[in-house]
């Protein structure tokens, strides 16, 4: 029980990532998170406007299920598994952290400065967290993939088309952690 | 109920995201500057079992519970459409510190906040659809009408 409520290490996660992907094959279906954006527009009625919205989300229910797991795996691990919030960052990271205005790194899961209340509701933290997510959900469709399905099956199948996106995704990476993320704050 | 399978596969996923801080924003941002081998790790050994689960599919040593072949979804081709893509994504995910799967897990952890990047997710998601027509996909210069 120990070792559960422990921080899990890398290669335990890396071993329970994979065997995910497993059990999605194995159940004959993919492994990929950003689809689901595509369905939940398409079931929000986004096909009133734009014809690609128009196929039949129902069809995709499969992955839905999918991710409202991923919601309730949040909620179980916030919950019931990790009694302590603290992340062990680098030292070096916190300092540098600290110099461009995010303070107590590693505290909590989230920098308040992004996710407190208190950038909710000002408009500069607003048009942080909403810019965030435009460029998640573009990219992502833009590329055809995410993390999973690109970093993990793309990879994991040695396509072309994946390690292309997944150096778009580090470029992309550093460019907002060393050259933007500097000046937000 | 014969999605309740997929549901507890992502169960799985969002605990083992939790509990490995991969949904920690201060993790990407220490992953970006090259400072911890965390969430390299993570990804690595990922991606090495992931080569033998998939190369054990397509020799047929591993089958799928029906016993149909799997297939492996071949990804959509094209240089700048996967470039381009992968960039604005990178830049997202450094900002927010959240890629799709963790913005969900995120919710259920209750973060309030995150509700506004999964909103500007998914109007990115259709904001892309409108302006796909205008992106080049295949080739750098000239977009491509088809999709």
């Amino acid at each position: 029980m120990d070792f559960i409520l422990q921080p899990w290490p890398w290669y335990v996660a890396g071993v329970l990532i994979a065997f995910c992907m497993y059990l999605m094959f194995y159940f004959g279906k993919h492994f990929g998170v950003s689809s689901n954006l595509e369905t939940m527009c398409a079931m929000s009625g986004a096909g009133k406007f734009i014809d690609f919205f128009k196929f039949d989300w129902k069809k995709n229910i499969w992955n839905l299920a999918f991710v409202l797991g991923l919601v309730i795996g949040g909620f179980i691990a916030n919950q019931w598994l990790m009694p302590d919030q603290t992340i062990a960052l680098n030292p070096k990271t916190v300092e540098d952290l600290a110099q461009i205005g995010i303070q107590n790194a590693g505290s909590g899961f989230l920098p308040e400065e992004i996710f407190g209340m208190e950038a909710l509701f000002s408009v500069k933290g607003f048009l942080i967290l909403l810019t965030a997510g435009l460029l998640v959900g573009f990219g992502s469709r833009y590329a055809s993939g995410c993390t999973s399905g690109h970093g993990i099956v793309g990879l994991s199948s040695l396509a072309r088309e994946s390690f292309i996106a997944v150096a778009g995704f580090f470029i992309g990476g550093l460019i907002m952690t060393w050259l933007i993320l500097p000046f937000l704050f | 109920m014969k999605n309740l399978k997929y549901l507890l596969v992502g169960v799985l996923f969002g605990i083992t995201l939790s509990k490995a801080e991969v949904i920690s924003w201060f993790r990407i941002y220490e992953m970006f500057k090259l400072q911890s081998f965390h969430m390299f790790g993570v990804i690595g050994t990922a991606v090495v079992l992931g080569f033998f689960i998939i190369r054990g599919f397509n020799r047929k040593v591993l089958k799928s519970a029906t016993g149909a072949m799997v297939r492996v979804e071949e990804k959509k081709k094209g240089t700048p459409r996967n470039l381009i893509g992968g960039i604005i994504f990178g830049l997202g995910w450094a900002l927010g510190g959240a890629c799709p799967g963790p913005i969900f897990i995120l919710v259920g952890k209750g973060v309030v906040s995150i509700l506004v990047v999964l909103f500007g997710a998914l109007l990115g998601a259709l904001l892309y659809h409108i302006l796909k027509f205008k992106l080049p996909h295949y080739v750098f210069r000239s977009p491509n009408k088809k999709t």
